[in-house]
């Protein structure tokens, strides 16, 4: 039986993403999410600062665009007034867990009921593909460019970890993008975190690591098997902080 | 009815009657009491306080609250200021109005607890990244820092721009007799403000930001310029000056004008834009001016000397008496206006 294929509304503009980059691919299972949750008309998207400011330009629904590292304390602000509003955060890793270490973890700390998306492509993409705290050991980047080295950049951040293990949160989890299975996992993960907050559950997570073929320099379909033989053994995938009374396997 | 008031509770007071909904901040000496004083009045009022962990969550949590139509302040001191900037520079940008209370302590770094006036050039001239001005006013009293805060809601959303009050440590500290007005609330939704419907901002393209905020700024600088004239229609030398030094500038202006000495005062309330026009309408024969400040090598003697330049076609000698992190006392100001007129004081510009 032929299947119509329907684009989400909010994703009628196309992407302004680089060839094979993850973001696309997230931007549309948030937006299928959203829809199928009757939210497209009452979410405000913070978007942070990277490669995601291309989402001002594409993304059908409201966003605003805030200061880099600033989007979960103006995700805090947001959510004070529009309480009833879907308020999302969206980051990438540079963003949330180095400049915006302080902010995400202290909007964990207090639980506020907002959703934080934080895309892990493993380095600065927007500004040409800088070493970040999520870089992976001996990964070469603009500005460790013999490979880093974690004896003296230190090892790669796992804030959902952290954050799980410490905080009393609703939900926190991590997906990945490199096959058609962990696209589906990722998309239940979004669901969640959605559904947590709009049930008034408290701060939701979801990581999600993401192809940079671009700053990698390797080939679209070689950033699927990069991302999964040398990014995913680094950050394990699933569920870190289920939420409460529900067991999702 | 006047009640006695600290100055930092009456700011959060002022505030409130004045129809704040969400504050957030962080402590520092020597505006602390402001948020001590909201911490538990804004919630008897169902209100929204928050403790941030930082001045920089703090001024991005006033960013999102603004964004979705709360009426938001935030304040600190000097270096607490410093770390708002960005944020302060991001609210001009997106046209998002908010209120920010600076309670000046002295000098660069930790400095010191000192009242003082030394954050003036970087508060009036935007303060963060970019071309971009905030409306600053510096009351001189407890009274006039409440009437200021009264109004600064309605004033930053008529811009859609922030606005600063630009207090002192030792206005923050004392005590004085002080009427707080009703309680008035916006009362409507702000169209533009962000509810998740993907509504119209009312925001300009980017290649029009340069043209639409140039225009916003000249429209304050028409339209909000405002100052205090004492005893200037017939001075021979004009004082000038702002905030808590201006009182002391005002008691010596009237022991010279006793003394039949020809002097006066322009008090400037609205410190950016600055009250030029408080300059053009002085009477000719002026032979110059005094700014009296409590800063280091003078700040609010540049914004006088180039007032003055506007105003005047002759180059009238402007001076500066800047008494660091200590009030100038009426004595002190009399003594230098004498050493002045004598020509012994050399001029600023």
């Amino acid at each position: 039986m032929a299947v119509a294929r329907k684009i989400p509304k909010i994703m009628e503009e196309p992407t302004a993403f680089c060839a094979g980059c993850g973001h696309g691919i997230l931007n549309r299972l948030i937006a299928e999410v959203l829809e199928e949750k009757g939210q497209e008309k009452n979410h405000i998207l913070i978007l942070g600062v990277g490669c995601n400011c291309n989402m001002n330009f594409t993304w059908g629904g409201d966003k605003l665009q805030c200061a880099h590292g600033r989007a979960t304390s103006v995700a805090r602000g947001a959510k004070t007034g529009r309480p009833d509003t879907l308020i999302i955060s969206y980051q990438g890793d540079g963003d949330a867990y180095v400049i915006g270490l302080s902010d995400t973890i202290n909007t964990a700390y207090v639980n506020t009921n907002v959703t934080t998306f934080a895309v892990n492509n493993t380095n600065y993409a927007m500004t040409g593909g800088q070493m970040s705290w999520t870089t992976i050991p001996g990964q070469h980047t603009t500005t460790s460019a013999s490979g880093r080295d974690c004896e003296s950049t230190g090892n790669p951040i796992k804030v959902p970890e952290i954050i799980a293990q410490n905080f009393d949160v609703a939900y926190v989890a991590r997906g990945s993008l490199h096959s058609a299975k962990e696209i589906n996992k990722t998309k239940k993960y979004v669901r969640n975190a959605i559904e947590a907050q709009l049930n008034g559950e408290g701060f939701s997570l979801v990581e999600v690591l993401a192809q940079c073929p671009t700053n990698w320099k390797v080939s679209t379909v070689d950033a699927n098997e990069w991302l999964k033989d040398k990014v995913v053994p680094i950050y394990p995938l699933g569920e870190f902080k289920k939420r409460e009374g529900r067991d999702d396997k | 009815m006047k009640e006695m008031w600290k100055g930092n509770h009456a700011i959060a007071e002022g505030a409130l009657r004045g129809g704040l909904q969400f504050y957030s901040g962080y402590p520092i000496t020597p505006q602390t009491e402001v948020m001590e004083f909201l911490s538990f009045r804004m919630p008897e009022l169902g209100r929204h306080f928050v403790q941030a962990e930082n001045e920089i969550a703090a001024i991005n949590m006033v960013f999102g609250a603004s964004a979705t139509g709360l009426r938001s302040m935030t304040g600190s001191s000097g270096p607490g200021i410093s770390l708002k900037q960005e944020g302060i520079s991001y609210l001009s940008y997106n046209d998002l109005p908010a209120v920010i209370v600076n309670v000046q302590r002295w000098g660069a770094a930790l400095g010191t607890l000192d009242s003082s006036q030394t954050d003036y050039l970087r508060d009036t001239r935007g303060g963060g990244h970019g071309d971009y001005r905030i409306i600053v006013w510096a009351p001189n009293s407890i009274q006039e820092t409440v009437d200021l805060l009264y109004e600064a809601f309605e004033k930053a959303e008529e811009y859609r721009n922030p606005v600063e009050i630009y207090s002192e440590a030792a206005l923050g500290q004392m005590m004085e007799p002080c009427e707080m007005p009703e309680f008035k609330e916006r009362g409507y939704d702000l169209e533009w403000s962000w509810d998740g419907t993907d509504r119209d901002h009312e925001r300009v393209d980017m290649d029009q930001k340069p043209i639409h905020h140039t225009a916003k700024f000249k429209k304050i600088i028409e339209n909000e310029q405002r100052w205090e004239s004492i005893n200037t229609e017939d001075a021979e030398y004009v004082f000038v000056a702002l905030g808590l030094p201006s009182r002391v500038a005002r008691d010596a202006v009237k022991r010279l004008r006793s003394d039949g000495e020809k002097v006066g005062l322009i008090r400037p309330i609205a410190i950016w834009p600055y009250p030029k026009k408080a300059f053009e309408e002085l009477p000719e024969g002026i032979r110059g001016f005094l700014s009296i400040e409590t800063t280091d090598m003078g700040q609010h003697v540049e914004d006088v000397a180039l007032a003055v330049k506007k105003g005047f076609k002759t180059n009238i000698p402007v001076y500066v008496h800047a008494t660091n992190q200590k009030m100038p006392k009426v004595k002190e100001v009399i003594e230098v206006y004498r050493q002045l007129k004598a020509g012994n004081l050399k001029e600023a510009f």
